[in-house]
């Protein structure tokens, strides 16, 4: 290439860079954003069970319910948020919504265990967040259980096997390998492929595209030189993430740090072909940006393994998740990280990376070639 | 009066007029609805289990095979190690070590008593809980199993001097999918509002005709219904063909009062409406007003309580759900639908959201200006 060339090419760069700065709000934004994320997943999205409000109905109020009611309430996972006196009050409180479970003690418990019959207790579970209930009764269970075996053992021959629980690499210190990879892939998705596609869109709404067409501008150097600004952008918050994930929850990266880089470098490329391609078949900013925000936010977030484990979805939906970028990418990075493995482990993904940016920007050549005429 | 009514004739006509925003609008979140409800699931199918069984006698035996006769777990290992157990869990190989000690058959026949171990890989916390409520559910089937094998001439006596009876109330079947259905359906709702009220206000300003409606007698809060009205009866309209939908294919059961829903729906839509209009009147370019609106969209979204509940989040996300409006109607949509909650039951979510209704419309306005 000549120099005027060069000259020429370097200039429309830092046009676009010029322009991004001059959006300081958007830049705010855009780097904002992780930081925000990164401490949501962080501390925010978990399912624990941490001082759960419970009613209690008690029947009996004998020395034995007492005493349960108080390991439950001692247990760290519940709190007592009422006592119940008739039953009609059960419907009333769960439709307030703010208690999730009702403990019932049947009348006459401590003389039923006395003469060794059951004493029965019902647990009433509000299941409208399944999930949520499956682990409140869990615990509570447990905590019964353990009770009810410290007044079985030594009155009868049964055997009693005890479950014990413990939690492995779950501080945020540890889970932290689950989401950094995953805001990674969503936030580096998002910002490249939405950024670059809005972009591109908007000089075609403003008409500013057709001038740049006729520029002695190749079609080639206008693309890439509308890229360049993301790009470095968005490798920019790749990095500022991986640190955040360091410096706030102490994350080392087990392997290559290079190789790490690299693959997300390749990402960014990916998705920006990938807003390429969005800018192609959209004719207005809006119509990107919607474009952007279902087909490629809502999935990324729920097909790529990020929140929801891909193994436990029905079989139609994991075909599809083959589909989403996003997965490959949280794959690799934790390979990297966790394991430490190199380039051998990893090329299928790479592999997948590449073909797929291969393909948007085909099909955005295409697509553009054919505006052109 | 009726200049507001010309107003809403144009911003419709503008609309429909929009051949690709109409798919964009009914057809995209809806295949949205239908195909991510399904993949909202924290359902554990596929545990991959790692054994540790140190006793290695009958018993032990017939325990891991309790656990390999269900479907839901997969035994990927087994072995005398903790430590290669939780290589595997590192290695995202093995969700849970089950560790069987010593001794444990000898132990439970002579002492009665014995323990298994459950090493649970909780690097996803959300899935580590489920992993234990199954797999102590299994271990206690288990157990009883073994007291009807090797004592049946004591079962007149009561098994376990506590017994617990559950109740699973409004949602028998422990189906996820009704809990996700009206948490999806509120981020659509509040997409399209948001977005679409933020994205057009700012376009005229970028394209310039707002300065050919600034010059016309248009009051400033007829130009404002205007602007805001349509957007609103198209989100109570995606709200309403979002529940058929939810109806006919998920039998998301409708137990409360639907005009109560609707109508708590309107406050929170304006609520967002306003914040629509504030971001707009703040933002220079479409592409601002896009980032903007997206990084509160998401925050506020995964902080509602859409996917894990609200009442795990630590005590300062809690106060700042307080000016999350999401968080309200996730709320309030779950316990009309699925509970039958009354007026009394979201009175104060309702008039918070009023409060919040009357500042954000109110902070908009003012900021509006006809003039440049």
């Amino acid at each position: 290439m000549i120099l005027s060339d060069m000259r020429r090419f370097f200039g429309f760069v830092r046009k676009e860079f010029i322009h991004i700065f001059r959006d300081k709000r958007t830049l705010l934004i855009l780097f904002g954003m992780p930081v925000a994320q990164i401490l949501i997943f962080g501390y925010v999205i978990t399912n624990e069970i941490k001082e759960a409000r419970v009613a209690v109905y008690d029947q009996s109020k004998d020395g034995v319910t007492r005493e349960i009611t108080e390991k439950i309430t001692s247990s760290g996972y519940f709190k007592l948020a009422k006592r119940i006196n008739h039953s009609g009050q059960i419907e009333e409180i769960f439709q307030k919504g703010e208690i999730k479970e009702i403990i019932v003690f049947e009348p006459n418990f401590a003389e039923k265990i006395k003469n060794e019959r059951p004493a029965r207790v019902q647990i009433l579970l509000d299941a409208t967040d399944a999930n949520m209930a499956n682990l409140l009764q869990s615990y509570t269970a447990g905590i019964i259980n353990d009770y009810s075996s410290k007044i079985r053992v030594g009155r009868t021959n049964m055997p009693v096997i005890k479950a014990k629980p413990r939690m492995l690499f779950n501080n945020e210190l540890e889970s932290v390998y689950m989401f950094v990879p995953g805001t990674m892939a969503l936030i580096l998705m998002l910002v490249t492929a939405m950024m670059t596609s809005i972009s591109i869109t908007r000089e075609k709404e403003m008409g500013t595209m057709e001038v740049l067409l006729v520029s002695p501008l190749i079609s080639r150097q206008i693309i890439a030189g509308k890229v360049m600004p993301y790009v470095s952008l968005a490798f920019l918050n790749g990095v500022v993430i991986l640190a955040l994930g360091y410096l706030v929850f102490g994350m080392p990266v087990h392997g290559n740090i290079i190789l790490l880089l690299g693959e997300t470098l390749l990402y960014i490329v990916m998705a920006l072909s990938l807003g390429i391609f969005i800018s192609t078949v959209s004719p207005t900013q809006q119509v990107a940006m919607f474009i952007s925000m279902f087909a490629l936010m809502l999935p990324t977030m729920l097909l790529s393994g990020f929140i929801f484990p891909i193994e436990n979805m029905p079989w139609p939906l994991q075909w599809l998740s083959t589909i989403i970028p996003a997965k490959y990418f949280i794959i690799l990075i934790k390979n990297i990280m966790i394991k430490g493995t190199g380039l051998l482990f990893v090329w299928k993904e790479t592999g997948i990376l590449l073909l797929m940016t291969l393909l948007f920007l085909g099909l955005s050549i295409k697509n553009f070639k054919q505006r052109l005429e | 009066m009726k200049t507001i009514l010309f107003i809403l004739q144009k911003e419709f006509i503008q609309i429909f007029r929009n051949r690709t925003m109409l798919p964009m609008i009914i057809v995209l979140p809806f295949v949205q609805l239908l195909i991510l409800v399904n993949a909202a699931t924290f359902d554990m199918k596929n545990i991959d289990v790692y054994v540790v069984d140190q006793d290695l006698s009958s018993t032990s035996r017939q325990l891991v095979g309790k656990f390999e006769a269900s479907p839901f777990y997969n035994l990927v290992a087994q072995s005398f190690q903790v430590e290669d157990g939780q290589k595997h869990i590192l290695r995202d190989e093995a969700d849970l070590i089950i560790r069987i000690p010593p001794h444990f058959e000898h132990d439970l026949r002579i002492e009665n008593q014995s323990s298994v171990q459950l090493l649970i890989n909780a690097i996803n916390g959300n899935t580590a809980g489920l992993i234990n409520a199954y797999s102590s559910r299994i271990i206690s089937e288990f157990n009883q199993h073994i007291r009807v094998e090797w004592a049946p001439q004591q079962q007149h006596k009561s098994a376990r001097p506590v017994e617990i009876v559950y109740a699973y109330w409004y949602n028998p079947e422990m189906n996820y999918k009704i809990y996700m259905v009206p948490g999806i359906l509120v981020i659509l709702v509040t997409i399209i509002s948001l977005f679409l009220t933020a994205m057009n206000i700012v376009r005229e300003k970028e394209l310039g005709t707002i300065e050919q409606i600034n010059v016309t007698p248009i009051r400033k809060y007829q130009f404002i219904i205007g602007k805001l009205v349509p957007f609103l009866l198209i989100a109570l309209f995606e709200l309403a063909f979002g529940l058929l939908l939810g109806r006919w294919i998920f039998n998301v059961p409708v137990v409360g009062n639907l005009a109560l829903l609707f109508g708590f729906t309107v406050v929170y839509l304006l609520v967002i409406l306003g914040f629509g209009l504030f971001l707009s009147v703040i933002s220079e370019s479409q592409q601002q007003v896009m980032f903007v609106t997206f990084f509160f969209m998401l925050v506020f979204i995964l902080m509602s309580g859409i996917f894990t509940p609200t009442e795990s989040m630590p005590d300062w996300a809690n106060r700042v759900n307080i000016i999350n409006p999401i968080a309200y109607l996730m709320r309030v949509i779950r316990m009309i639908l699925l509970k039958g909650s009354g007026f009394l039951d979201i009175l104060v979510d309702f008039v918070s959201l009023c409060i919040y209704a009357l500042l954000s419309l109110g902070l908009a306005v003012w900021r509006y200006r006809k003039t440049a």
